[in-house]
């Protein structure tokens, strides 16, 4: 179970608000308008940006003033998920050992998860020999072989196209139920939350609140919700 | 026109070049020390660049940014300041010798090959550092948040962030650095000399002063123009798009490095290179002081023709660099960038030696000192000038061209009602460099003075030949207080009440 107790969290002058427990394995869309502090949260779990009250806990134990590498976290960004000079199983090596050591049964574990979204026998390739959903899916494959609990999604689909990113967002929710992680997706868009989420977690005005189920409240929505949505 | 002047002078050294005899060995030793002084000099000041950038780079402490705008400072500051500083620090007589007496240990001698080399690295560290620094934080924030997020170590961090920015920056920075140093003149004059440490432009000077060989100074100056053009190509190639610096002053928040030996390193570089920069001025101005209150005549009177020779000299540079830079940012730009290129590859010996030669037949050079002076120091100052101003002449060519077209605004009325105003803070700033520049320079003028007349540099390097030391600091904070004060009158200038 991941638990924010009491939480602020900083972001240059402004603050964010978060005091919600998210159960293990959930599946959890962070929405609301854009500036309420939706990445704030996602990078406070992440251990990028500071938490001045209240504390982190994971199963438990307290992983607030961990450094990023040492938390149960995997994380996608916007852009920028691979490094363009190394090829596609180096890549992903990095979620075993960022210094690349790897010993055979570890890079046979790299290209199991090659194979595991559809990339088998792609691993000597340059990121930029792949189209931008096949770049995702070696973002993918990297969280996959990371192991960790908690899976933290910063929009990465956005630049993909409709069909894609509905295409990645159902592999993400296989990868995360085979594997049992929690994961936190921050979206502008209500439909990939309808899509893959079981709860929400809505930000608004620096205020995180507790998940609610998906359809329940978008359908129902409270006063801020709707003006965002419209 | 710039490229008439230029290659003009080219043409009568190549001209009076044939008449010469060949390459003595003394060139060619000379050629040699030019090449191992200037491969050394741009090896040790980037390679102590990168622990000083990488430091700078992940660290965040008060002062940082004072450190960095310093690091912008060599590149206004009078070289024969600069020497002065050095020797006060690492001369004969100076603290590094006289500490190491303490200990019963020889005094350092700067003379020569090394002293060469060490004057080099403290101009060019600053540079090479900035450059790289750059290349630090023009690495996306993501990435690094990745390599945190992957646990990455400083081994992980090499191969992954650093190593292949390195490789893409330290090159660039190498052949900038290595094609300043190759045209070198003040620092070898003064530091160097004699028959085992000898630059190409300082063989032209004795070429010239000591034996009036003007054919032996044209052949030479050949030798160094094809040097230079070389080196300035490879460097401009090299470090294609390398700017001067913008927004060094953002820190991306780094998660690696906290160890206390990746601590302690940092901070020792960090102290080192402030040391290494800040000693040296912090002497000028102490040893300056007592000499400042009674200076002689003759200094005000160098001063006096320093002065003259900085405004003539940035004047030339503004008439020849704001119609240069709308040309380019029009797309007219095939000559006008190659006279860019030449103006970095021309060294002002060379173009000094031509003047020499195509004015001699007609008039007294020396009485035309002055504006040959002035007028080399603008072309000098020209590639510096030019990319200042490109950048925001193509901007405001792009944002107001179509509204003035449509207005029926004339050339004249655009340049004088848009183009003008509109360049104002950078104009401001290209000219605060090239009167600091000008202000500063032991060049041409070295060729064209008579006993008689001296600028303010000149002047201090005869009281250094003739060991008045104390005089000879006094005037050099002078010269240091007359270089940056040009340049913050002439920035600021630019930049007040200058709407964004």
């Amino acid at each position: 179970m991941l638990r924010l107790e009491n939480c602020r969290i900083m972001n240059g002058d402004y603050a964010v608000e978060a005091d919600l427990e998210i159960a293990p394995g959930a599946c959890v869309a962070v929405i609301g308008p854009s500036g309420a502090g939706k990445s704030t949260l996602v990078e406070a779990v992440a251990g990028f940006l500071p938490v001045t009250r209240g504390c982190i806990l994971w199963k438990g134990a307290d992983m607030t003033n961990r450094p990023p590498g040492k938390r149960p976290v995997a994380m996608l960004f916007q852009d920028g998920n691979l490094f363009p000079h190394l090829a596609v199983a180096q890549n992903v090596g990095l979620g075993l050992h960022a210094n690349l050591r790897l010993s055979r049964a570890e890079w046979s574990r790299v290209d199991a998860a090659l194979e595991r979204v559809g990339l088998g026998g792609m691993g000597t390739r340059k990121p930029a020999a792949l189209s931008g959903g096949q770049q995702s899916r070696v973002a993918l494959a990297r969280v996959l072989v990371q192991g960790r609990g908690i899976l933290l999604l910063d929009e990465p689909f956005a630049a993909l196209g409709p069909a894609l990113k509905a295409e990645m967002l159902d592999l993400v929710a296989e990868l995360a139920r085979e594997s049992g992680a929690t994961v936190l997706m921050v979206s502008h868009d209500p439909d990939d939350a309808r899509r893959i989420a079981d709860q929400v977690v809505l930000v608004t005005d620096g205020t995180a609140h507790p998940p609610q189920q998906t359809a329940e409240l978008l359908d129902n929505p409270p006063p801020a919700l709707k003006a965002y949505l419209g | 026109m710039v490229a008439a002047l230029i290659l003009g002078t080219l043409g009568a050294v190549a001209l009076r070049a044939e008449a010469g005899s060949g390459f003595a060995a003394s060139d060619w030793a000379a050629v040699r020390f030019t090449l191992t002084q200037a491969s050394l000099s741009a090896l040790l000041s980037v390679g102590l660049a990168i622990p000083v950038a990488r430091a700078l780079a992940r660290r965040r402490f008060p002062g940082r940014g004072f450190l960095i705008a310093l690091l912008g400072a060599p590149f206004i500051l009078p070289v024969i300041v600069a020497i002065l500083g050095l020797l006060a620090v690492f001369g004969r007589a100076g603290w590094l010798s006289s500490l190491l007496g303490q200990f019963g240990m020889e005094p350092v001698q700067i003379y020569g090959l090394h002293g060469v080399v060490l004057a080099h690295v403290f101009f060019n560290l600053p540079l090479a550092t900035r450059l790289i620094l750059q290349g630090w934080q023009e690495i996306p924030a993501e990435r690094f948040r990745l390599a945190a997020q992957l646990d990455a170590g400083a081994l992980a961090m090499w191969r992954l962030l650093e190593g292949p920015m390195l490789r893409r920056v330290v090159p660039g920075a190498l052949a900038v650095v290595f094609a300043i140093c190759l045209s070198s003149f003040a620092v070898a004059l003064t530091l160097g000399g004699g028959p085992r440490a000898t630059t190409i432009e300082l063989a032209i000077y004795q070429a010239f002063r000591f034996d009036f060989d003007l054919g032996r100074a044209a052949l030479l100056s050949g030798m160094q123009l094809l040097l230079t053009g070389a080196a300035a190509l490879v460097a401009l190639r090299a470090s294609a798009g390398e700017g001067f610096g913008a927004g060094l002053d953002r820190a991306a928040r780094r998660w690696d490095g906290q160890g206390a030996l990746a601590r302690g390193l940092d901070v020792f570089w960090i102290i080192l290179s402030a040391a290494f920069l800040l000693l040296p001025l912090a002497t000028i101005v102490l040893a300056g002081l007592p000499g400042l209150a009674d200076l002689k005549s003759s200094i005000w009177q160098a001063a006096g023709n320093s002065i003259l020779v900085a405004a003539v000299s940035t004047l030339i540079l503004l008439g020849l660099a704001l119609p240069m830079a709308a040309a380019v940012a029009a797309g007219r730009n095939g000559m006008t960038e190659l006279s860019g290129i030449l103006g970095l590859a021309a060294s002002p010996l060379v173009i000094g030696t031509g003047l020499f030669i195509l004015i001699y037949p007609v008039a007294d050079p020396f009485v035309l000192a002055v504006p040959v002076t002035a007028l080399v120091n603008a072309v000098m100052a020209l590639p510096f000038a030019m990319r200042i101003l490109v950048p925001r002449a193509s901007e405001v060519l792009a944002r107001y061209g179509r509204l003035s077209l449509s207005l029926d605004m004339r050339d004249w009325a655009f340049v004088r009602r848009v183009y003008l105003p509109r360049m104002r803070a950078q104009t401001g700033f290209a000219a605060g460099l090239a009167a600091a520049l000008s202000m500063g320079d032991l060049g041409v003028v070295a060729l064209f003075a008579d006993p008689d007349f001296a600028t303010l540099p000149l002047q201090i390097y005869r009281l250094m030949g003739a060991y008045r030391m104390e005089a000879a600091a006094g005037a050099a904070l002078l010269l240091l207080m007359l270089s940056m004060g040009a340049f913050w009158i002439l920035d600021r200038g630019g930049r007040w009440h200058a709407e964004a």
